[in-house]
């Protein structure tokens, strides 16, 4: 029999958490930001195709940051979550909530039991017909919720589009503003990760429509577009008028 | 996942096996892996007569220029008593589609919400709508989900129609309870007065038919249809209920208003009422 290490549970959940915080922060930045009519939800990803943002359900959206294969793991089963619920109860009875706790019991699990914890950061967003009863919930790898007021910024360099949000946001912002407020806020993320080049000291360039991927909850899709399901992914023209 | 000993690591072809059977984008089969009690079909059903259930009669659909049209009567039967007069048949299945249906109204009501998640968690887990054929066949495949039940007298039949966004025009499908499914050139109807109705539209549907136009057939073909078989609703002028109408173009899925319908009913009772005829 050879002798096993003993290695103390702190020493081992630190680890488990650098691991994956590492991986966290190699990818890009991901904001959900609350306006006047609706949640947009920011992200920079320049693949038309592999999206970071999905829908859930009726008025329930998801983003995330990360491993591609986890986190859309986590948002089918997610979406299969909230069609079984709505299926066998009410389509009012799926809520971000409910979604948010699976979702924090599920990357808890992963962290502890298993061998390697997920390196996803996700975002939960629920719009509701007034801004103050929005719900924005941020989910890390271990499991951990916060349930947020305003706007959530995760992935690499948080801080400095955190702080580039946190700064400008206001309740009142219109959804083109916060969009524009997003894209600002990552833009100065990514020249925040270049910051070892002296040029791009000043503030970074502006991130171009192709490699921006936004939806939007809109807070009235009934009365706007007659449909209960207020997730809209936009275009490549419309985020382009947009940010003009 | 179990693991046997001596048998080592799963094969690498058994390991995607496992895989694509537990990533699939169907609903149904989601439901039917982790929760079958809730599909509507597949329960066992004890031996013994069934009792008398609501059931929901006529159908119509039709194509026109730029689309097709589906409208359903409101009357709900129970043997010879009126169970609903207010029972709506034709749903919209999602943005490009429509479905009515006739037979046992509870499994129907079911089978419709059921097939309208379908395609919804579909969009949802792939990013993209599913074809026309595709969503046909998925009905298909409920139909046949529910046959023992319809073996026993629980029969449920849709019509579906729909707009294929390839193609740009509108289709029709009709079934039978193996889940059989065939497509419907120009105009079909399902349902206890679908003999009546087929023979009005056999003589008022034109090719090329307006929207407005087609509306006014299918109001007349359930009038028809209302006239001679009792389990069909007509126009009931006292409650203000008319047909439920829905039209599906290439701008998606929309239900003929109640003011447009009035005005139809009403045109379509007081030219009947000026003939005067008697059959």
């Amino acid at each position: 029999m050879t002798q096993q290490f003993y290695v103390s549970p702190e020493q081992v959940m630190k680890d488990r958490a650098d691991f994956a915080r590492k991986g966290i922060a190699r990818g890009r930045s991901v904001v959900v930001i609350s306006s006047a009519e609706g949640i947009s939800l920011v992200a920079e990803n320049p693949s038309p195709s592999l999206h970071k943002i999905g829908e859930i359900y009726d008025k329930i959206g998801f983003a995330a940051v990360g491993k591609y294969n986890e986190f859309e793991s986590l948002r089918q089963a997610g979406v299969r979550y909230a069609d079984v619920r709505g299926y066998s109860y009410d389509r009012q009875d799926v809520t971000a909530r409910g979604l948010a706790s699976v979702y924090a019991q599920s990357l808890g699990a992963v962290f502890t039991a298993e061998q390697k914890p997920f390196e996803v950061e996700l975002a939960v967003a629920e719009v509701a017909a007034h801004q103050d009863e929005d719900h924005l919930y941020r989910l890390t790898f271990d499991g951990s919720i916060a349930d947020e007021t305003g706007f959530i910024a995760m992935g690499g360099q948080v801080e400095s589009v955190y702080a580039a949000v946190a700064e400008a946001w206001r309740t009142e912002l219109s959804l083109a503003e916060s969009i524009k407020l997003a894209v600002h806020a990552l833009a100065a993320g990514s020249s925040a990760s270049q910051a070892a080049e002296p040029e791009a000291e000043q503030s970074g360039p502006e991130l171009s429509p192709d490699t921006l991927e936004i939806a939007v909850l809109d807070r009235h899709s009934e009365t706007n577009r007659g449909s209960v399901r207020a997730f809209r992914r936009l275009g490549r023209e419309e985020i382009a008028a947009l940010l003009a | 996942m179990a693991v046997f000993p001596h048998s080592g690591q799963p094969s690498a072809g058994q390991a995607i096996r496992d895989l694509a059977a537990a990533s699939t984008s169907s609903f149904t089969e989601h439901l039917a892996q982790s929760r079958p009690e809730l599909l509507p079909f597949g329960q066992n059903l004890p031996a013994g007569v069934v009792p008398p259930t609501p059931h929901a009669t006529t159908i119509v659909a039709m194509t026109f220029a730029g689309g097709v049209l589906m409208a359903g009567d409101r009357r709900a039967t129970m043997g010879t008593m009126i169970a609903s007069r207010h029972i709506e048949k034709v749903f919209p299945a999602d943005q490009y589609s429509v479905l009515g249906i006739a037979g046992t109204a509870g499994l129907a009501i079911d089978i419709t919400k059921l097939f309208q998640v379908e395609l919804e968690h579909y969009e949802k887990i792939e990013g993209t709508i599913l074809s026309l054929e595709g969503k046909a066949n998925r009905l298909g495949a409920m139909v046949r989900g529910n046959l023992p039940m319809a073996l026993q007298g629980l029969a449920v039949v849709p019509l579906f129609a729909g707009f294929d966004t390839v193609s740009s025009v509108g289709r029709l499908f009709s079934y039978d309870v193996t889940g059989g499914r065939y497509e419907e050139l120009e105009h079909h109807s399902v349902g206890s007065g679908s003999v009546f109705a087929r023979g009005a539209m056999k003589k008022l549907w034109r090719p090329g038919l307006t929207e407005d136009g087609a509306i006014r057939v299918a109001v007349e073909s359930l009038f028809d249809a209302a006239d001679d078989d009792s389990a069909t609703g007509g126009p009931d002028i006292v409650r203000e209920l008319w047909p439920i109408i829905y039209t599906v173009t290439r701008g998606g899925a929309r239900k003929v208003p109640h003011a447009t319908l009035s005005a139809v009913v009403e045109a379509v009772v007081s030219e009947r009422t000026e003939l005067g005829r008697e059959a």
